[in-house]
């Protein structure tokens, strides 16, 4: 029994103190430089997303302190895995904003941990960058005064390929979704466009994200003879609809969501990925880009600058999210600097109320009732020839 | 509903329920023997597709790429067994299973770190041009998967009732103590049933990663599909995981098919449920004996 007392006695104490060292710690550190959190998928089905933006966010990181910082204060990026999981999300981010006392934060990186965070940023009153495309993340935007992001949004993507299909003459399609968040948001994004163009859904399909086999499925889209198929999830399970597509002899346009926007998904899909259409950031194609477009500088030098440091053809558009990310962040930092104001987060959110900002997801016109600020020009669709990514425009 | 479409759906079940069969056949060879739920078997999978990827990168040809995959995923099993399993001795049989969790977690940490976490693709056997059946298609590999689950449940059959090996296996799971006596080694035997668990999920690896992809993290749900194959098939006999699984496939399909494809994932949680509801107790007389 007195050991039990004794332990509990210990826990108290270990509990108590954990709280004022944090505070001890963050009165030294934040004289020398500023400190800004981000949660990242490194783990779990969202890796193959998380994986640059953590590379990204490190470059910039070094880039920006080797350059003297920000008025000779060098930025600290503290990164958390989230392995795709909710609760885990949660931890991390209470981990930033009490722990570490971070700024601001970044991420998730996929769209169903980015809304469970939602509560906590704003109890916390701290600004996020959300990586993730869901439209849910930052509207009402009365709702989500402290939450931002930077990747397109569902609605946007599927515009972009409502308005390719309305160019080939297609009103028919079928949907297959992914059941992860990713999947489902994109899903309602799928259907509640329709009101806006001459599309109809003649089949709406799901599937779990780590099945192997969705040949059941396309089966019965196959059975409503669409004109095209949309599917939307990550590299993965799109891989297998692609393969089990190819199997069935189906042989109508597929189309496919951002989500498979990076190598990993042709690795996986090998020869059936290709004839697949997917509306993209520019960054894949900025090669392809006319001179006059403003990104078009940005954006090589962002590709040269990764694919330096971690090989040929390795830049990809999640990376282009996080580096939107921190840019936003940062330069709001330096303008609250600039004009010799407190750097809060109060102060970093206003400034990102604002931002204007010519980046890799497009170009940035932050506002109070467009937390995002990126219009439909910002995307641009890719078609896989070969294996390899070529303008579908 | 079109009958292409309904022969569409029992080719897609039997090719799934093939692999998660075998899956399963190796939760019940293990189970038989040591009263051990290895859920490391889906690991083994996942091994077997990953390593055979590997050797395809390296240059070896195909077929002994494939060979040698599953030899290698056995060495696996064999050093799991020897390493985890036989340090525990006479652990209860729930410290083993416990042990075997943490081994699943170890290898599938290893892997991640090893291979990365994309998911990578395998050539097929023969050919990747699908088949017209009926109005329903089927790709080589899905025959190919459908004949070796076949001849693998015949080869394992045969194993555990015509051979001398296989009647020791079968004496060690009945009475550990009484087989001692006769002289069989009932730590031997424990080997053995993990040295045949892990060939065969690794040809269910192998045979599989073709079809869909491998990647670190495949044996979390084939694990569970073959769990459950397994566990329909009463964890006994070579017949009752094939039919397990079989029926498992035709299940996920047909409900996918014609009910919804939300209930896909469900209908294996529902068999499990079902399953641990009616054959609890049986398991649990099945543990005390072994």
């Amino acid at each position: 029994m007195k050991k039990v007392v004794f332990i509990a006695l210990a826990l108290i104490l270990v509990i108590g103190i954990t709280p004022l060292m944090a505070c001890g710690g963050e009165e030294g550190e934040t004289t020398e430089e500023y400190i800004i959190g981000a949660v990242l998928a490194l783990s779990g089905h969202g890796s193959s997303l998380g994986e640059p933006e953590k590379q990204t966010l490190e470059m910039l990181e070094d880039e920006l302190n080797a350059a003297g910082g920000i008025d000779g204060k060098n930025i600290k990026v503290i990164i958390y895995d989230t392995e795709t999981d909710s609760t885990t999300a949660i931890i991390a981010t209470k981990r930033l904003i009490e722990q570490d006392n971070v700024l601001a934060v970044m991420g998730a990186t996929t769209s169903g941990v980015s809304m469970a965070m939602l509560d906590t940023i704003t109890d916390a009153q701290v600004p996020l960058v959300s990586l993730a495309a869901s439209d849910e993340i930052i509207q009402p935007v009365e709702q989500r005064y402290w939450i931002f992001k930077t990747p397109q949004t569902n609605s946007q993507v599927v515009g972009r390929l409502y308005q390719y299909l309305e160019s080939q003459d297609i009103d028919e399609v079928a949907i297959i979704s992914a059941t992860d968040g990713f999947g489902v948001l994109g899903h309602g994004a799928l259907v509640g466009e329709t009101e806006n163009w001459d599309i109809t859904i003649v089949a709406d399909e799901t599937f779990d994200p780590d099945d192997t086999d969705m040949t059941t499925q396309l089966t019965v889209i196959k059975g409503y003879t669409p004109e095209a198929v949309i599917c939307w999830g990550t590299d993965k399970g799109s891989s297998v609809v692609a393969k089990n597509m190819q199997t069935l002899q189906m042989d109508m346009p597929l189309l496919m969501s951002h989500g498979i926007a990076s190598m990993d998904f042709i690795d996986a899909a090998g020869d059936a990925a290709n004839g697949v259409i997917f509306p993209v950031g520019k960054l894949p194609v900025a090669e392809l880009l006319p001179d006059t477009d403003p990104q078009k500088d940005v954006l090589l030098e962002y590709k040269a600058d990764f694919e330096e440091l971690y090989g040929e053809g390795s830049a990809d558009t999640f990376g282009g999210h996080a580096w939107d990310a921190f840019k936003l962040v940062t330069n709001a930092i330096q303008d609250l600097v600039d004009e010799g104001a407190d750097v809060t987060s109060a102060g970093i959110r206003d400034k990102l109320e604002t931002a204007q900002l010519t980046g890799i997801s497009g170009v940035f016109h932050m506002s109070a009732t467009d937390h995002l600020g990126l219009g439909p020009d910002a995307l641009t669709l890719v078609e896989i020839v070969d294996g390899e990514w070529t303008s579908a425009e | 509903m079109a009958t292409w479409q309904l022969v569409q759906y029992l080719v897609t079940g039997i090719t799934v329920g093939s692999i998660y069969a075998i899956v399963g056949l190796g939760f019940t060879i293990i189970y038989s023997v040591t009263g051990i739920i290895n859920f490391a078997q889906g690991e083994f999978v996942m091994l077997g597709g990953m390593i055979a990827f590997s050797l395809i990168g390296l240059g070896f040809p195909m077929p002994v790429a494939l060979i040698l995959a599953v030899v290698l995923v056995t060495l696996v099993g064999i050093i799991f067994n020897l390493v985890a399993i036989r340090p525990a001795g006479r652990a209860s049989t729930i410290t083993l299973i416990i042990i075997t969790i943490g081994g699943a977690l170890f290898i599938r940490a290893v892997a991640g770190l090893y291979w990365g976490r994309d998911a990578v693709a395998l050539p097929p056997f023969t050919g990747d041009e699908s088949l017209s059946f009926l109005g329903a298609y089927i790709l080589p590999q899905s025959l190919w998967v459908i004949g070796i689950t076949a001849v693998l449940m015949v080869g394992v059959y045969l194993l555990l009732n015509r051979t001398l090996v296989g009647k020791a296996l079968k004496a060690a799971a009945i009475n550990r103590r009484a087989a001692a006596l006769v002289g069989i080694d009932a730590r031997m035997m424990s080997l053995v049933s993990f040295a045949l668990a892990a060939a065969t999920g690794a040809v269910a690896g192998v045979v599989i990663a073709p079809l869909s992809y491998a990647s670190y993290d495949m044996g979390i749900m084939l694990g569970l599909k073959g769990f459950v194959a397994a566990a329909m098939g009463g964890f006994t006999g070579v017949w009752g995981v094939f039919l397990g699984g079989l029926g498992l496939g035709l299940a996920e399909s047909l409900a996918a098919g014609y009910i919804s494809s939300s209930y896909k994932n469900a209908i294996a949680l529902i068999f499990l449920f079902a399953v641990l509801l009616i054959r609890s107790r049986r398991l649990m007389v099945g543990e005390e004996g072994a």
